[in-house]
Order: C-alpha cells, then sequence, then structure tokens
C-alpha cells in the first residue's frame, strides 16, 4: 500500500503534464509571441501577397503580405487572453455572489437568485449586440457584455454548492470551535468549491473562446487591423476561393485550442468525481 | 455542595409542525456539576443528540431554560458567543466527517486558537505540539488531511481541538461508536484521563450503557425525548427500576447477535401520542399506561424515574 503510493508520487501524473503544458505554451504565446513569430504580424509586404504556406510562411500571406502564422501567434494575446479574462472575471464575480447568497439565505437569497435569473434568460448574442452598440464597437465593449453573461451561470453554480457545503459535518463542528462566519465560508466552505470549479472554468474557457470570436466573426469584437482570431477568419471569407489557408489555418487553430480546453475540463471533472 | 455548572430545566425541542411534528426533545431537566460526568442513554432517535445541539446552541429550544455558570445560554450566545465557546466544547460521533478534508492536521488543532486569538504563531505551534502529545498523536501526524488517519487518530485530532481551548465542559456526542471496537476503549480511557486531569465537567451521550457506565458518575437514561430514569452510575445499571433502563441493561449485557431484537430504533410514527411513550414495548404495561404519561419522581437514593408502576418494580 505504501509502497504504491510512492511509486504513484514519484511518477508524473499525465493529467498534471496535460495541464503544465497547456499553461506553459499559452503563456509563452499569450506573454512573449515574438519568441515563437518569425514575422511582425503588422508588417505589409503587398508584392508577397496570397503567398500559399511554405518554410518562410507556414500559413502563408494574407491580401496585405502579412505572414499568417505569425499574426495567429499574436492574435493568442487577443483571442485566449480575451477569454481567459472573460471566464476569470465571471468566476471571481460570480463566487462571490453565489457564496453571499447562499450564505445569507432567506429573501436576500430569492432576490439575489433571481437577478441571476434574468441575466441567464438573455440570450447571449442579442445581449452582446445591445451592450457592443451602447458601448462602442471594439474588443473592450465585447468583453464587458460577455462577462455580464457569463458571471450569473457561475453565481448559481456556487450558491448551490455552497448551501450544500454548509451542512456538512465539518461546518458545524467549526461553528462549534467558535470560528466566526466569515472564517468559516473563507477555510471551510469555498476551497471546498474550488474542484468543481476547476473543471468548469477549463470547460469555459473554450466556450467563451467560441463565443468571442464568433462575435468578433460578427464584426462585434477586435477591430482591424488587431489579428484576433475570429476577426482572421471574417477577414479571410472574402478570399476563400483563392487562398483557402487564410481561412483554413486561424480556423483549426481555433478548433484545436477549443477543444483541447473542453477535453482538458472533462479529464478534470473525471478525476475529480472519481 | 459542588458548584452546578450547567442546568437545563424542562427543555422542549419540536421538529416540524401539525401532523409531522418530531418531538424529539420534552421537558428535559439535567444538572451538571464542576468535574462531574453525567452519561446520557437512549437508542437513536431518543433525542439525545438533540438535547447536545441545544447545549452548543446549535439548535435553540422552544421552551424551557438552560443555563450555564448561572447564565441562560442565549444570553450566552447573543453577547459573548465566543466566550461561550470557551467554556463549552465538544466531540462528535464521526471524526473524519467532522475534520474539513482539505486542512491538515496541524492546521485544524490550530484553528481553535486562531479563532480565539490565542498567542502568537510561535506559541501556537508549540501548543499544538503539546496537544497532540496530550491525545497522544504522532508528531508525524501534523501534515497529514484527515482522510490519511485512522478513525482512531481522527477522533484524537477533534478530541485535541476541543482541548485546546479549555473548555469547563465537554459534551461528547457517541464520540466512540463510530470507531472500531479495539479502539473505543483506547479513546473512552483518554478521555476519562483528560477529563480528570484537566477538571472538566462531562456530558457523554452514548447509545451503550456499557461505555456510558465505564465513565458516569451519575447516568440519565433518555426514551422518546424524555429522560425515564436517573440516578447514580453503577448504582442503576446494577439494579435498574424502570422497564427501559432494565431493557438497555439487558441488551448491553447480552451478545451482539440478538440485540437487535431487544433495542430497535424509535421512529416517531410508531410512538404513542399520549401516555407514556413505552407502553408497546413495555413488560408491565397496563389501562393506567396509556391514560396519562408519568412524572419523574425522585425516591430516597437519588434516583429518579418516570413509570406507573415505580411501587411494583
Amino acid at each position: 500500500m505504501a509502497e504504491s503510493e510512492k511509486t504513484a508520487r514519484r511518477s508524473v501524473d499525465p493529467l498534471t503534464l496535460w495541464v503544465l503544458v497547456t499553461v506553459l505554451f499559452l503563456g509563452v504565446l499569450i506573454l512573449i509571441p515574438g519568441v515563437l513569430a518569425p514575422h511582425d504580424p503588422y508588417s505589409l509586404e503587398v508584392s508577397n501577397r496570397f503567398a500559399p504556406p511554405s518554410g518562410e510562411h507556414l500559413f502563408g500571406t494574407d491580401q496585405t503580405g502579412r505572414d499568417i502564422f505569425s499574426r495567429v501567434i499574436h492574435g493568442a494575446k487577443y483571442s485566449i487572453g480575451s477569454a481567459l479574462l472573460i471566464v476569470g472575471s465571471a468566476s471571481v464575480i460570480g463566487t462571490i455572489y453565489g457564496a453571499l447568497a447562499a450564505w445569507y439565505g432567506g429573501l436576500a437569497d430569492r432576490l439575489l437568485v433571481r437577478v441571476v435569473d434574468v441575466f441567464l434568460a438573455f440570450p447571449y448574442l442579442i445581449f452582446a449586440m445591445a451592450v457592443a452598440a451602447s458601448l462602442g464597437r471594439g474588443l473592450n465593449s465585447t468583453l464587458v457584455a460577455l462577462v455580464l453573461l457569463w458571471w450569473p451561470s457561475y453565481a448559481r453554480m456556487v450558491r448551490g454548492q455552497v448551501k450544500s457545503i454548509l451542512n456538512e459535518y465539518h461546518v458545524m463542528a467549526a461553528q462549534t470551535l467558535g470560528a466566526k462566519k466569515s472564517q468559516i465560508l473563507r477555510w471551510h466552505v469555498i476551497p471546498h468549491t474550488y474542484n468543481q470549479l476547476l473543471v468548469r472554468f477549463t470547460l469555459d474557457i473554450g466556450n467563451a473562446l467560441v463565443a468571442l470570436t464568433g462575435l468578433s466573426f460578427l464584426g462585434l469584437g477586435a477591430q482591424p487591423p488587431t489579428p484576433e482570431w475570429g476577426r482572421l477568419v471574417a477577414q479571410s471569407k472574402q478570399f476563400v476561393l483563392n487562398a483557402w489557408w487564410y481561412a483554413v489555418f486561424p480556423g483549426v487553430v481555433i478548433f484545436v485550442v477549443v477543444l483541447n480546453f473542453v477535453l482538458l475540463g472533462d479529464a478534470l471533472r473525471k478525476r475529480s468525481t472519481s | 455542595m459542588t458548584q452546578l455548572l450547567l442546568e437545563t430545566d424542562a427543555v422542549s425541542k419540536t421538529f416540524g409542525s401539525g401532523k409531522n411534528a418530531v418531538h424529539a426533545v420534552r421537558e428535559v431537566s439535567l444538572s451538571l456539576a464542576q468535574g462531574e460526568v453525567l452519561g446520557l442513554v437512549g437508542e437513536s432517535g431518543s433525542g439525545k443528540s438533540t438535547v447536545a445541539n441545544l447545549l452548543l446552541g446549535i439548535e435553540t429550544p422552544d421552551s424551557g431554560s438552560i443555563s450555564v455558570e448561572g447564565r441562560p445560554v442565549g444570553n450566552w450566545l447573543k453577547e459573548e458567543p465566543r466566550v461561550y465557546r470557551e467554556v463549552i466544547q465538544a466531540v462528535f460521533q464521526y471524526p473524519i466527517a467532522a475534520l474539513d478534508s482539505r486542512k491538515r492536521v496541524g492546521w485544524l488543532i490550530e484553528e481553535p486558537l486562531v479563532v480565539h486569538g490565542r498567542g502568537t504563531k510561535k506559541q501556537r505551534v508549540a501548543r499544538v505540539k503539546d496537544l497532540m502529545s496530550a491525545v497522544q498523536l504522532d508528531e508525524e501526524l501534523l501534515d497529514r488531511f484527515p482522510y490519511e488517519l485512522s478513525g482512531g487518530q481522527a477522533q484524537r485530532v477533534n478530541i485535541a481541538r476541543a482541548l485546546a481551548l479549555e473548555p469547563k465542559i465537554l459534551i461528547c456526542d457517541e464520540p466512540v461508536s463510530a470507531l472500531d471496537v479495539s479502539v473505543q476503549a483506547q479513546i473512552l480511557n483518554l478521555l476519562l484521563e483528560l477529563q480528570t486531569s484537566h477538571q472538566m465537567s462531562m456530558i457523554f451521550i452514548s447509545h451503550s450503557l456499557a461505555v456510558v457506565r465505564h465513565l458516569s458518575n451519575r447516568i440519565a437514561v433518555m426514551y422518546a425525548g424524555t429522560i425515564v430514569e436517573g440516578g447514580p452510575g453503577r448504582d442503576l445499571v446494577d439494579s435498574p427500576s424502570h422497564p427501559y433502563t432494565e431493557l438497555l441493561v439487558q441488551a448491553a449485557a447480552s451478545s451482539s447477535s440478538n440485540r437487535e431484537g431487544l433495542v430497535s430504533t424509535i421512529s416517531p410514527e410508531g410512538l404513542p401520542r399520549s401516555g407514556c411513550r413505552f407502553v408497546p414495548r413495555c413488560p408491565l404495561a397496563t389501562e393506567v399506561c396509556s391514560n396519562g404519561e408519568p412524572e419523574l419522581v425522585m425516591n430516597s437514593q437519588s434516583r429518579s424515574i418516570r413509570c406507573w408502576h415505580l411501587d411494583t418494580t
């Protein structure tokens, strides 16, 4: 028993490795894209427009001769960075909101839950369009719209969890010791929501990426010349017949990244429930 | 006359209402003197854990009063809830579930000290080690998580947590019933040792008369929310007066194989709504028993009994 435990600890857990590789790779993409990108994503080279994929230009070039590979790499900052920002803010706001609702209970809880229901009732596209229209086009207003749409689902999830954790035996034991409400919440309740939160967070990075690139594709998100991925695909659509690489490579990258997060989230869920 | 540390006067608690009302505790009066161990026995559903929760302020009584050190508990909890926690502490039934699974042993034992702002970090760490040796826990376990402990070890952690605040009263709610038989005696002896060395008063709740007898100066027997018999520990076990106590004594003496027939779980639906609640299982039951509930009467040997057949038994 003790022997197998030790060997398990020594060998690297594949799931941990997966998370590490993902974080490391995205960290480089977002923080220091220049290391990976062979070209300046904004420099024009009109003479070399619509160059097909080659050793020099892995993903080919676009209508103004910019290197699509470099643009995709630099675009990660906008696409994945924004997705992280959306899900990050939404989970923090949602956790605090949901925990407070569950903690206070009674009328306050019912009021807070109603507010969540109202937000959840909006179709996200229409809501995002409305916000974008009122705040003006651009990545920032789309971010605001998506955070506004996203936090209620976290609030609802965390509220349910906190409600059930509050009934657990160890919480009663802590109350008997004389722990304050705030201490119980911080020490004995919130940490128990982390597992599910992490699963949801991971799955949602993929979902937020899809939502964000979708809105960008419709022209609501990032504006040119930002190499945001949804934007890249949107621009490529006029040239799809004579430059297939322009649409395909950014599209495939979005697909792979989203799939990675969904699969990772699923694996984390299996781990946390087993 | 020793000083009374804790006193309850006709405390009642009902859960639910109307047809579904469960009278968990009905007019229970108890007292606990300085340095005394009071045993509270009864089968599951008899309301003994509710009594513990009432004393700990986890539940509030519907009627009756509880006072600790002469001060009503409601008043304590309202004005100085944290001081009350320093006076009365508890050890619960499920040792591992009572510990936060995400915290380490060292953290858990330090928690009461942090909560009550005792000492500096350095002093607390030293105190945690003292407490661990007081409950005979190896210091190696400091960095373990609760699920890495055995039931006995986890219960020692719980005892150390309760002890950290040096309470005057320790409530033990079935502290050994979830443990292996071989570990039960160790934990019981530890509790008794600590009770003596710290001069604590203790309320020891258990379904097993054998366990309670081992520890208690006085014993109160509960059935269906009321106390049916109370008296000096050894005496009560050696010569039970109430038919229910007798049943418990028999159950403790007989082998575990036929124990189930004797002691069952009380289901609220199966209880009489009036008269003596024990009638359906009582060998002495007569018509008078169903007509009204008997009072708790004190006899000459400082024994109190709730039975119509007091004279014949």
